[in-house]
């Protein structure tokens, strides 16, 4: 009777979290996606707690409780913090793997029933799942910046990740077909795996983590899956392969927007673009007046403002929609230029702008948009830099060369916003600042952008 | 049981394909807190009091998944309410 209950919810669960993921396909339903999630997750906890092993509640009631009571505080971090959040979560998941995993090797060695099925398993989730802990971990202390976020590389860093790995694969391969019950080999599982996640994580900077975000999302639901191969359980295979097809998906479409191919992501020979030395010359650049931005855009049709990272660190983006809509007022046409790895994770700054309350049918992707910018009269840049750098369509020798960009030179003005000359994050010039049809506005982003919709407000008109 | 993997890869891929880009964000978040389903496995070990270390093993599991949970589906669902249209 039990056994027909457990199932049921467990295929009710199932099918909640595929609707779940439908549903999110746009945001009108979105939110019902979410309930359907809950409702999935509860279905099949409740399934769970019902089943006959179950001799004892205590600990798993304390344990319950201690995750809500940590969970809630993690819920409400500000959005530019998501992506640590993000890749905390991350962490915790493969830890439940790995634990998991270790739990199950101790009972079964216990009881002699560990078999080459089981022994393969159980090595499998627990290297993807300590990997994934240590790998995220780091990736959270890079976005938080308690980790250095500059890329640590020294020589042979791929060789001596490849021989972490392959040594971690022997130990489970001895493990499986050798001697199941061998438990120093097990020790050394565990150790190498933590370690590989570590160091496969240290060699990468900033730019680079959308990818790796997605990368570590779809480890995380691999462990999961591991862990259904180990535990026999169906659902678990299940929303494991969700969310690791989910992360693939993302880490593929992060990969093409970098134009990274995926096996140069896989093997951690990531964040080792090399600065390009400047070309020395001095070149000029014309700048520009918060008034002079505003006089521009006040009297164009059509104005697309690319946003990058730095608007958000500017915390500039409640000034960008005071711009959005006294623009928009005049009757300008406003839109938003959303580069796929605009952010420190995928879709990260739709969820900034989101935020600011600007409408999500004026946040345009990149493919998108780009058609329309030769007809645009002006292209704001906010805080992105290597997403607008024409020399990644045309300088070969450049290290973003071939990497898809936002066409904003094809404006017919550019109105860039930059704290200074200095290039971004790979360390690029960006030659779109010399164009003759680009005008910098040197300063923080907040204050610029605060005195263009002054300048705006102030000429006159709209209320 | 590889089966059902397949097809649930499957089921994924054609799914999450058709997830707005707008949405990769609660995306990711929302896949996070359904990956804690391993909640399900951890529960088992954490109430099967097998021995004192496999229970605190579980204990800590069930710990690390139900902050995934809890987390997830609160911060996707705050993250969605923000996404508006257009007034009129």
């Amino acid at each position: 009777m039990n056994e027909h209950l457990i199932q049921l919810s467990y295929f009710a669960a199932a099918v909640l979290f595929i609707l779940s993921l439908r549903w999110l396909s746009h945001p009108r339903t979105a939110r019902r996606g979410v309930a359907a999630g809950v409702g999935g997750m509860a279905a099949a906890i409740v399934g769970t707690l019902i089943a006959p092993e179950i001799v004892d509640y205590k600990w798993i009631a304390v344990a319950l409780v201690a995750g809500t009571v940590a969970g809630i505080p993690l819920s409400r971090v500000a959005l530019t913090a998501v992506p640590q959040r993000t890749a905390l979560s991350h962490a915790f998941g493969g830890l439940a793997a790995g634990l998991v995993g270790t739990a199950k090797y101790i009972m079964w060695r216990q009881q002699t029933q560990l078999t080459t099925f089981r022994t393969s398993a159980i090595a499998l989730e627990v290297i993807l799942g300590f990997l994934t802990f240590t790998g995220s971990l780091m990736a959270a202390g890079k976005l938080q910046e308690i980790v250095p976020t500059r890329p640590i590389t020294y020589r042979n860093q791929n060789l001596v990740n490849l021989a972490l790995l392959a040594l971690a694969v022997a130990a489970a391969g001895y493990l499986a077909f050798v001697d199941h019950g061998y438990w120093p080999a097990y020790a050394a599982l565990v150790a190498l795996s933590l370690a590989f996640g570590v160091l496969l994580i240290i060699p990468i900077g900033g730019a680079d983590m959308p990818t790796v975000i997605s990368l570590l999302n779809s480890y995380a639901g691999l462990s999961a899956v591991a862990m259904g191969f180990v535990l026999q359980n169906k659902l678990l295979i299940i929303a494991g392969a969700l969310d690791g097809s989910s992360g693939l998906i993302l880490s593929v479409i992060m990969c093409r927007a970098m134009n990274r191919s995926f096996t140069n992501v896989l093997f951690g020979a990531f964040g080792q673009v090399q600065a390009a030395v400047a070309a020395g010359e001095a070149r000029t650049v014309k700048s520009a007046t918060a008034q002079d931005c505003a006089d521009i855009m006040t009297h164009a049709d059509r104005v697309v403002i690319v946003p990058g990272y730095g608007m958000a660190v500017a915390q500039a983006q409640h000034r960008v929609h005071e711009l959005y809509d006294q623009l928009t007022r005049r009757g300008v046409e406003v839109r938003f230029a959303i580069h796929p790895v605009a952010g420190r994770m995928p879709g990260h700054m739709n969820v900034l702008l989101a935020e600011a309350e600007i409408p999500y049918e004026a946040l345009v992707e990149m493919d998108d948009i780009n058609p329309d910018m030769p007809q645009t009269d002006v292209c704001l840049v906010v805080g992105a830099n290597d997403v607008v750098n024409p020399a990644a369509r045309h300088d070969k020798s450049s290290p973003i060369f071939g990497m898809p960009i936002i066409d904003a030179d094809k404006a017919r003005t550019v109105i860039a916003i930059k704290r200074s000359m200095n290039p971004g994050f790979a360390g690029i010039e960006n030659e779109l600042y010399y164009d003759d049809r680009t005008l910098m506005a040197f300063g923080d982003a907040k204050q610029v952008i605060g005195d263009i919709v002054k300048a705006v407000s102030g000429e006159g008109g709209g209320h | 049981m590889l089966f059902v993997f397949m097809l649930a890869t499957f089921v994924g891929f054609q799914v999450i394909q058709n997830v707005s880009r707008l949405l990769h964000t609660p995306l990711m978040s929302l896949t996070n807190a359904i990956s804690a389903i391993a909640v399900v496995g951890s529960i088992l070990i954490a109430g099967e009091q097998e021995s004192g270390l496999t229970t605190l093993l579980g204990t800590i599991a069930v710990a690390a998944s139900m902050t995934n949970i809890v987390s997830g589906f609160l911060i996707t669902d705050r993250m969605l309410k923000m996404f508006r249209e257009k007034q009129k």
